[in-house]
């Protein structure tokens, strides 16, 4: 008798449904006290884990949802009109599954992974170090492997969201007598991990993140150290998919800052009907702007998706230039978009006790472009661009 | 100098080793011994100037620069030697 395997398939538009309802329902109203306490938006992540939306980009053969990146980048932007903190946290996580996704081939990586589905895991990442310069492409820390057990200590300037994740990838150097380049990541999870804080997170936007320092020790199986260097790890995955679910979370800022605005202009419109409100035509303005940025990260995760399984392609520079452009560009266009809705809205979006306030928008925006400076990414660009053939 | 000394040469000025480029064998990992992705760029433009020629699009990926053996593989497809 013939036996049918019973394959799960998730709806296609499930993922990002999903988000975008807890994004209404929970992490609007939590928002503000997320941000003014600069605490970790707990309620909007026991939401997500509850349907099991921490694990929908792994694949459903690994008990994951097998929704596309261009779903969960929709899901980021209904999160990032809500609550950009929240986005953030849950884009950084998922940039982290993906590397586990790609580049974490051997048994005990797949088994994390089953078990990251059945218990909605939360993934943390520690990539800068201090005494690196800010350089992610350089580690000083060094893992040390004897009898198939590997430790390695790290001074991390942030690692965001540390106290509530569950496990945290960490890149140092391959080995004690490896150069500075030669990195390898580590997925670090307790009883083998430690974190000691270091200092406060105080700062203008993204409070909620809890982006604090700490230094980490960590011990485990040194099977837990993904398959690839670190290096190709963050040209094809890690870069990539950082830059593009960072702008739909940028994007989702934007977008509730053009909302706010529509929604500014079309009371005064009301008010008094056949006259043209002083800020409609810059309302149409901002909307053309707006509209190229959401096209910008339509096309660019078309071109992600394009390249995924194509790895020559992923690791070509005229991705890696079209890639760190599209992070540059989504980090200025949020800042943009916000201070033209300010102008919109005027002293409605300035003060802070009103439906049209744009203060946290703004304060979250300016982040955008600090967080991997545009400075780093834009001399990363020139490098590339000596020897880009255009071909 | 033979090709395979202005390779060496070409690493040891811009290649950015961890290590002196005489003690590396061919087939040694370069990124392994050091070189950057960056530094990488240097040596690539480095070989162009020294040999003459550019690489092709299809040759720019890492792998084309892994070793000293790969280097000399992607400068003879290029010089036609």
């Amino acid at each position: 008798m013939a036996v049918h395997q019973v394959i799960p398939v998730t709806r296609a538009g499930h993922v990002a449904a999903r988000m975008a309802a807890i994004a209404d329902e929970v992490a609007a109203p939590a928002a503000a006290d997320v941000d003014e306490s600069g605490r970790f938006p707990s309620e909007t992540l026991a939401a997500l884990k509850a349907e099991g939306l921490l694990a929908a980009l792994v694949p459903v053969e690994l008990g994951g949802g097998g929704a596309s990146l261009d779903e969960v980048s929709a899901g980021l932007v209904a999160l990032g009109r809500r609550c950009a903190s929240s986005a953030m946290v849950v884009a950084m996580h998922h940039i982290q599954v993906a590397c586990l996704v790609r580049h974490g081939r051997n048994d005990l990586l797949r088994d994390y992974l089953r078990e990251l589905s059945h218990h909605q895991y939360l993934l943390a990442s520690a990539t800068t170090e201090v005494g690196t310069g800010g350089d992610v492409r350089s580690s000083i820390c060094a893992l040390e492997v004897v009898d198939g057990r590997f430790r390695v200590q790290k001074q991390a300037p942030v690692i965001s969201y540390a106290d509530d994740a569950d496990a945290v990838l960490v890149t140092a150097r391959r080995a004690a007598d490896s150069p500075e380049s030669d990195q390898v990541i580590v997925l670090c999870r307790p009883p083998g991990l430690e974190l000691e804080q270091v200092g406060e997170w105080n700062a203008l936007g993204f409070r909620g993140t809890c982006s604090t320092g700490f230094v980490l020790r960590a011990t485990g199986d040194a099977e837990a150290v993904l398959d690839d260097p670190y290096g190709d790890i963050s040209t094809r995955t890690m870069l990539p998919v950082a830059h593009l679910l960072w702008s739909s979370v940028w994007l989702g800022i934007a977008t509730d800052a053009v909302d706010l605005a529509r929604k500014f202009v079309q009371g005064e419109a009301r008010r008094k009907p056949g006259t043209l409100p002083a800020a409609a035509l810059r309302l149409a303005e901002v909307t053309v702007v707006h509209q190229q940025f959401v096209d910008m990260v339509q096309s660019s995760l078309s071109r992600y998706e394009a390249a995924d399984s194509d790895a020559d392609r992923l690791a070509s520079i005229g991705f890696g230039v079209g890639m760190n452009a599209l992070k540059v560009s989504a980090s200025t266009l949020v800042v943009d978009i916000v201070r033209e809705c300010m102008l919109i809205c005027g002293l409605a979006a300035y003060r802070l006790d009103t439906p049209f306030s744009l203060g946290r928008h703004l304060r979250d925006s300016i982040g955008a472009a600090l967080m991997v400076n545009n400075d780093r990414i834009m001399a990363n660009n020139a490098q590339m661009l000596l020897v880009l053939r255009g071909e | 100098m033979t090709v395979d000394e202005t390779i060496r040469q070409v690493l040891a000025d811009h290649g950015r080793l961890a290590v002196p480029v005489d003690t590396l064998a061919d087939d040694a990992d370069l990124f392994g011994a050091g070189m950057t992705s960056h530094a990488s760029v240097n040596v690539m433009l480095a070989l162009e100037d020294a040999f003459e020629f550019e690489f092709s699009e299809k040759m720019l990926k890492k792998s084309t620069f892994e070793s000293i053996e790969a280097i000399r593989t992607g400068v003879l497809e290029m010089t036609g030697e």
